[in-house]
């Protein structure tokens, strides 16, 4: 697969639409597993490595799937296309910059699929989607761990269920993830104590690039810590149900800053939507802000012209592995940042003269 | 309550009890953070406990638990790997260690899951393997049943073996 054919495209996960999408980017459902017999990837040599991945390389092309996954070799990419899978949530950091030897990820054209080979479990298995989908998740990462399994053995123990190389994800090996969008929480202040409440419950909650109370581009990450004791269906009902809360509060208050100040927010979107029209050096962190503005504008019902996917799209295109392949040559950061700005001026005036 | 590493209020308490023993870690979210306590797992599962920093905490925090010497002398007849070296990178080595170093695995799952059994899903490979167990014993039985005459439990032997045949 040339990974430039991937990068006009935006996985299907980022269309903007599905169930709750106002406030639900994606969802995704990650399933650790071990081949029986082998010592985990930490443990293995490069020649049981390198096994490994033929093994899973094998099961990978062979499993019978609705979809083709293609697969490609880590160590034979270049550092920025590395960059790049990371950036669209395909592999994992560690995968592309940590880890050593035989490793590598089998994705489908829609990138909803993603199966990493000896990242620190020798398959990590991936099902993006667009929206809040558990369940749909869930059905499509079942039906491709159970191809898969049919191929491979499996490390599997009576008490401990599906074992791993770190004994927080021992059991059903899963961690679904539920990405979402609380611009209005941030605004008014009430995410601590969303978090605050989350944590009670057992679930992680991670700001996207970000540090302290608010993420940049308020985008936030609610995941399970429990792997051990419940069944999948379980945990995501869980998850989804704790997701339902969190939907109210932040259409409650994107409505009560409509209602109170309806002029400061369309205030806000518009300075947004200028500073990124017209901006001539920008930075990653300010680029997602300012987006974070404009989307909840759309869903606000702000803005009209301007389709969620584009600014989704805006928001992987102007990271710095995306800026550099579109531009077709290495940028140092201050040229990224121009770069950024060229980038966000054009795409906004195209969708101006569509108009 | 203040932190034990610090003399800020604590906003983190951990408690396990091993051999009816309470001990209780209390810390600051400054001394969890330092501590690495709930450290960014690779492939985004973020806000999950740290292995290591946990074991290690739990260390530095009161009386060891009552084996020791025991539990560091765990080593994996697979690949070799020491207790000691799982404790340093809270990584284990291979699958066999879940039963080597079941011991203390077992306190260590339940604190981190507050449960130390699997209720997921089983694969396809070890259901079949388990009804084969289980056809085999059906089998077995019904052998000595018909040995010893009694037809009665042999028929009902037969027909529970053709329903699990049937997978039901
Ligand atoms: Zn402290
Ligand atoms: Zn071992």
């Amino acid at each position: 697969m040339n990974l430039d054919t991937l990068l006009p495209n935006l996985g299907e996960w980022l269309r903007g639409t599905g169930p709750e999408s106002d406030v639900v980017v994606s969802t995704r459902i990650r399933l650790a597993r071990n081949l029986a017999g082998f010592p985990f990837a930490n443990r293995a040599s490069a020649a049981q490595k390198a096994e490994t991945a033929a093994k899973a390389r094998d099961a990978l092309a062979k499993a019978e799937l609705p979809y083709t996954l293609d697969y490609i070799d880590v160590p034979g990419l270049s550092p920025l296309d590395r960059q790049f899978l990371v950036e669209r949530q395909l592999i994992s950091r560690e995968l592309a910059t940590v880890l050593e030897g035989p490793r590598g990820v089998a994705l489908d054209q829609k990138e909803s699929v993603s199966v990493m080979v000896n990242e620190e479990d020798h398959l990590r298995l991936q099902v993006l989607r667009s929206g809040l989908a558990l369940t749909e998740a869930w059905e499509d990462i079942d039906k491709l761990d159970d191809a898969l399994e049919a191929r491979l053995g499996y490390a599997f123990h009576d008490q401990f269920g599906f074992l791993t190389a770190c004994p927080t994800n021992v059991g059903t090996g899963m961690r679904a993830s539920v990405m979402l969008h609380l611009p209005a929480l941030g605004l008014t202040k009430q995410i601590e104590k969303v978090f605050r409440a989350l944590q009670k419950i057992n679930l992680a909650v991670r700001g996207l690039h970000g540090e302290g109370s608010r993420a940049f581009g308020d985008l936030y990450q609610i995941s399970n810590q429990v792997t051990l004791g419940k069944s999948e269906p379980k945990i995501l009902a869980e998850i989804g149900e704790v997701i339902q809360t969190i939907l109210q509060y932040e259409r409650q208050a994107r409505n009560a800053l409509l209602k109170e100040r309806r002029q400061a927010e369309q205030d806000r979107v518009a300075r947004a939507i200028g500073t990124l029209g017209s901006a001539t050096m920008i930075t990653s962190e300010e680029t997602m802000e300012l987006l974070s503005a404009v989307r909840l504008g759309i869903h606000q019902r702000l803005i009209e012209d301007l389709p969620a996917t584009t600014v989704n799209q805006l928001f992987i295109h102007t990271q710095a592995a995306h800026l550099q392949k579109l531009m077709g040559q290495p940028l140092d950061g201050e040229e990224r940042n121009a770069a950024r700005a060229k980038y966000l001026k054009t795409k906004l005036r195209e969708l101006g003269s569509a108009r | 309550m203040t932190c034990q590493f610090c003399d800020a209020p604590a906003t983190v308490t951990l408690t396990e009890i091993v051999n009816k023993q309470k001990r209780v870690l209390r810390l600051c979210d400054p001394c969890a953070k330092k501590n690495k306590l709930f450290a960014d797992a690779p492939g985004g599962a973020a806000g999950t406990v740290h292995v290591p920093a946990l074991l290690g905490l739990l260390g530095a925090a009161g009386p060891a638990p009552a084996t020791p010497a025991e539990t560091a002398a765990l080593t994996c007849p697979d690949c070799g790997l020491q207790y000691g070296e799982f404790r340093a990178t809270g990584r284990l080595g291979c699958p066999a260690e879940y039963d080597a170093f079941r011991p203390a695995l077992e306190p260590l799952l339940t604190r981190i899951h507050r449960a130390d059994a699997h209720a997921g899903k089983t694969p396809r490979a070890v259901r079949a393997a388990r009804r084969d167990d289980r056809l085999q014993e059906l089998r077995r039985r019904m052998a000595a049943a018909a040995r010893d005459e009694d037809y009665e439990e042999a028929a009902r032997l037969r027909d529970a073996a053709r329903q699990e045949e049937a997978g039901q």
